[in-house]
């Protein structure tokens, strides 16, 4: 029983328009049966500021996250989170947030890797929202809990772990860090904590594409004319490549990996968000500095 | 270790741990709308405010330590950024009138001990922990000078 897909010209001309849905479109099926808004954001307050009516909360870090070890949460623990917040199975999900949808973008990913069927951004997230002049509420729905299903996460198509990163060195890779990062003149984006590298730099190959190239000033995707120019014709990807995102978590670069995948439509992205505090700390891993790419290392 | 504390922070803490998880992040929420404006006297000087990087929105903080070696902390985060918003009004009011030696006694790991580590993540709280650093830091500054 999923919801209508938002058919708004602006989204035609992506590979998948179905994960799209604009301002207008979410105000009109806000009551539809089987749809379910979520926000995800950065700052974990600012759903309690404000949000829009009838959204639940998901947020990543206290949600999605196993709290021990640095893993997502299992079939059961994802089951149990989204049983308690009204979504089924076949639920339609709609999911925004703040800073052009970096975090819902990430938390999209995640329901990805359990295989959620019908899940899409509310493009242009809080912020489009606000500039639209669209309400929020302050009222805290409270969703009858509902029965999901227990799903084993699928980490074998869009995720990416450490050795699958060095077999696949020689094949497209996109850095979607700062340039300050991918340089190596830092290890964290401008004005955001130290979250633990040992070593600045990147991987050896990747091309530095910044996340929020994608996004334009209104935070809305860019048109697919600009997202070929950034992705095809600077980075150099062509369709059947096998490309692997990564940033510093692996959040900025689930935002990349929504866009090469359901707006550019190539196939086989995987996010690899170990990124770079497992990178730039691992032992015995290539890393270049500077800014060019750099060349194939011999393997060790 | 906490029976050291300032009777407002500790005021702070116990409200905090009296609380559910969820309902932490509510009274977080009531602490960021309650972050005071600027006196007036500097309002026009964003320049002696320092920008505290260790936080992921942007907050500034001023420290001022009067004549009766009072200490008063003065913070600018936007409204957009509530959970720093948040941190940063926790020690405007949590040392509030503390004198400069108090407010260098207060422990390091205060921002760890009042129970948002769980509601918000131990990632998150690391701003708090950079605003309190940043701020004995100022302070001891000052009385140097």
């Amino acid at each position: 029983m999923a919801v209508e897909v938002d058919t708004a010209p602006q989204f035609a001309e992506f590979a998948h328009p179905e994960r799209l849905v604009s301002g207008d479109w979410l105000e009109a099926h806000l009551d539809d049966p089987g749809l379910v808004v979520v926000e995800s954001d950065e700052d974990v307050l600012l759903y309690e500021t404000g949000h829009i009516e009838g959204a639940v909360k998901i947020d990543w870090h206290t949600d999605l996250n196993d709290p021990v070890e640095r893993d997502y949460i299992d079939g059961a623990g994802f089951a149990k989170l989204l049983g308690s917040k009204g979504i089924s199975r076949d639920s339609t999900v709609v999911i925004y947030g703040d800073k052009n949808n970096w975090w819902a973008a990430y938390a999209l990913w995640v329901f990805t890797l359990f295989g959620h069927d019908d899940v899409r951004l509310l493009d242009g997230g809080r912020a489009k929202w606000e500039a639209d002049g669209r309400a929020y509420t302050t009222v805290v729905p409270t969703p009858a809990p509902v029965d999901y299903p227990v799903i084993e996460r699928d980490d074998s198509k869009i995720r990416a772990y450490k050795d699958q990163v060095i077999d696949h060195l020689g094949n497209p890779l996109i850095d979607v860090r700062s340039p300050e990062e991918f340089s190596g003149e830092r290890t964290t984006a401008p004005a955001y904590p130290e979250e633990g590298a040992l070593r600045a730099g990147h991987i050896p190959t990747a091309v530095n594409i910044p996340w929020a190239r994608a996004a334009a000033e209104d935070g809305t995707f860019r048109p697919l004319a600009e997202l070929n120019a950034l992705y095809r014709d600077e980075a150099g990807l062509k369709n059947g490549d096998d490309i692997i995102a990564y940033c510093r978590i692996g959040e900025r670069s689930s935002h990349t990996w929504f866009v090469l995948n359901y707006l550019v439509g190539f196939e086989g992205v995987r996010n690899y968000d170990g990124s770079w505090t497992e990178w730039g700390s691992a032992v015995r891993v290539p890393i270049v500095k500077g800014t060019e790419p750099g060349t194939l290392p011999t393997k060790k | 270790m906490t029976e050291d504390l300032p009777e407002q922070l500790e005021q702070i803490r116990e409200d905090f741990l009296g609380l559910e998880v969820r309902e932490r992040l509510q009274l977080l929420l009531e602490f960021s709308n309650e972050l005071p404006e600027l006196p007036e006297r500097y309002r026009e000087h964003p320049d002696l405010f320092e920008r505290v990087e260790e936080c992921q929105s942007p907050v500034f903080i001023f420290t001022e330590v009067d004549d009766a070696r009072v200490v008063h902390l003065f913070a600018i985060a936007p409204r957009e950024a509530p959970t720093t918003r948040g941190f940063a009004s926790i020690l405007v009011q949590g040392l509030a009138g503390l004198t400069v030696d108090e407010v260098l006694a207060v422990p390091d790991d205060y921002p760890q001990t009042i129970g948002l580590t769980e509601a918000v993540s131990p990632l998150r709280i690391r701003g708090m922990t950079a605003l309190l650093g940043r701020a004995k830091r100022q302070v001891r500054e000052k009385i140097a000078a």
